[in-house]
């Protein structure tokens, strides 16, 4: 048994495989994985729901609408949480063998997932006050409007609002992508880094 | 990194690809047509000329009020509703034509609707949408877009057939051809039409129906008088009342007993019910649909104070919804229209 899978992905790994660059050495905080994993069950809740909510008139969608406000503004309190952890915690580097033009797609997919976390929900509370609507988080507690009630408004950021929902789908589905291949054709660590465990040899 | 990891790991990825998006596209309703969508109601309710630009997707034809609801605290008895409790809170309203043509005559279209947006203390709200028959013409909201896809079609059967499935559409029938008309918006009385669920201080839950009464005294007219006054006599006659005092409506609440139709709103309550006058509507100015405040108003009839909930009728789930989609498109129209300039904010232009 080789050192690196002895040791696992927290331990020392084989010097070689090191210098090599080939595998992420340091896994993501305990606390940033599970913001991840947290965010990753109510970003891809929300854009179902929220799909599903307009598509229908039946009973559901005055639930799951209750849902899909709230849920956005604890998406919101997570992104910004997180992003303060990551400016303290930082994030492990990608494995030097990764194509320059990967990396950056890796780095600006990223920044773009976060753009959106961040934007939408903000978005959606500002579509809601445009629409002169009660920002209900649950019964008898609501948020202030952030906007005027505007025809123009509500129309501009309902476009946005869906517009940007398919591209979070979108940028979603890449980095699923992106993630499995790590796991499971390059091996390198880079999705074990933030799913725990070790890669395979 | 080997050829088979290439293989297996590609086959996954794609694998678990094509689970998303069809699990997404179900979600969304795009791998069926037959979900029971808003836009299939705005679709059926499209007149032959088209929407008016920026208009109501229905009761598109309207006036805009303003006032007050005065709650004397008697409603408290059955919600905990902030805007039950004794005080005066502002009111936005809109009095309307049952119909989706923005040109629709007063003396052609059967159903008179009133919309209200009271703002409670702590700035809760509740909305609502009437209308002046005492309960609705079919049962569930698929039976509603049955009888307007069957009213916009060609076919002269088709509201026949509608009839024959759904015999409650007879009751409404009977209403439409032997209620009295009047001249006035003021002299209607205007029915909430759903059940909802008020709970009160102590956490029981009581099935309510309400009603709006009003304080003016309905003079009855025949069709074709109210036709010889002109297509928009409603307005000029509120305007005129308005002009010398404010007009009031009781607001009364109807408490189901045991047993009683809570989930089809075709089904009026047998008399007799006990009921719970809340307060009283008082209006006292009227503005124009275009330039009031009602114009950007969408009576949403889910948007309630806690204390008001949904219940068991499906109908005030599926207006939401399709007053939503009615909403957005009309506002899109508006802010477009605003954004080029080109449109004119006429009468119909809304």
């Amino acid at each position: 048994m080789s050192d690196f899978t002895r040791n696992g992905f927290n331990g020392r790994v084989q010097p070689s495989l090191l210098e090599r660059g080939e595998v992420v050495r340091e896994p993501f905080a305990p606390v940033q994985r599970v913001l991840h994993w947290a965010m990753a069950v109510c970003i891809l809740a929300m854009l179902f729901i929220g799909v599903g909510m307009v598509s229908t008139a039946r009973p559901i969608s005055l639930g799951l609408v209750d849902v899909h406000r709230p849920l956005g503004i604890l998406i919101l309190l997570l992104v910004v949480v997180r992003l303060a952890v990551r400016a303290r915690r930082g994030t492990p580097a990608l494995p030097r063998d990764l194509p320059a033009g990967v990396k950056l797609g890796a780095t600006l997919s990223h920044w773009l997932l976060y753009a959106a976390m961040i934007s939408m929900p903000i978005i959606g509370w500002g579509m809601v006050s445009a629409a002169g609507l009660p920002v209900v988080m649950w019964g008898g507690f609501q948020l202030p409007p952030i906007l005027p009630h505007s025809d123009a408004l509500h129309a501009v950021l309902w476009d946005a609002h869906r517009i940007i929902a398919y591209l979070l789908f979108a940028l979603i589905l890449l980095h699923v992508s992106a993630a499995l291949m790590h796991a499971l054709i390059r091996r390198d660590g880079v999705f074990e880094a933030m799913a725990g465990g070790r890669p395979p040899v | 990194m080997a050829a088979g990891n290439v293989v297996r790991g590609g086959a996954v990825i794609g694998a678990v690809l094509a689970v998303l998006v069809a699990a997404f596209a179900w979600a969304g309703g795009w791998l069926s047509g037959d979900r029971l969508s808003p836009e299939r109601f705005i679709t059926a309710l499209k007149p032959p000329g088209g929407f008016g630009y920026g208009d109501r997707r229905n009761h598109a034809k309207g006036v805009c009020v303003t006032g007050t609801f005065t709650a004397d605290g008697a409603a408290t008895a059955v919600s905990h509703a902030s805007l039950f409790r004794p005080g005066t809170y502002p009111l936005i309203g809109r009095f309307s034509l049952g119909s989706a043509d923005p040109a629709a005559s007063d003396s052609a279209t059967r159903v008179r609707g009133f919309g209200f947006d009271i703002t409670g203390p702590g700035g809760e709200e509740w909305r609502s949408a009437n209308i002046d028959v005492p309960f609705f013409p079919v049962a569930t909201p698929d039976a509603f877009l049955q009888l307007l896809q069957a009213s916009g079609s060609k076919d002269p059967g088709a509201i026949g057939q509608v009839a024959a499935a759904h015999p409650e559409l007879k009751a409404f029938g009977g209403w439409a051809k032997s209620a009295p008309w009047t001249a006035s918006f003021a002299e209607e009385q205007y029915n909430g039409i759903d059940a909802f669920v008020a709970t009160d201080a102590a956490g029981s839950r009581h099935f309510v129906r309400w009603s709006l009464l009003p304080a003016a005294t309905a003079q009855q007219v025949t069709p074709d008088a109210l036709k010889a006054k002109g297509p928009d006599f409603l307005d000029r006659e509120l305007e005129s009342r308005l002009a010398s005092g404010p007009l009031h409506w009781r607001m009364v609440l109807t408490e189901a007993a045991p047993g009683d139709q809570t989930a089809d709103p075709s089904q009026a309550w047998p008399a007799g019910r006990p009921t719970v006058a809340a307060g009283t509507i008082t209006l006292t100015a009227g503005q124009d649909n275009v330039a009031g405040p009602c114009r950007d108003v969408n009576f949403d009839p889910t948007i309630l104070p806690s204390g008001l909930a949904t219940g068991d009728d499906p109908f005030p789930a599926a207006r939401s919804a399709v007053y939503a989609v009615s909403y957005n498109r009309r506002t899109a129209q508006e802010a477009s229209g605003q954004a080029t300039g080109g449109h004119d904010t006429g009468r119909n232009a809304q």
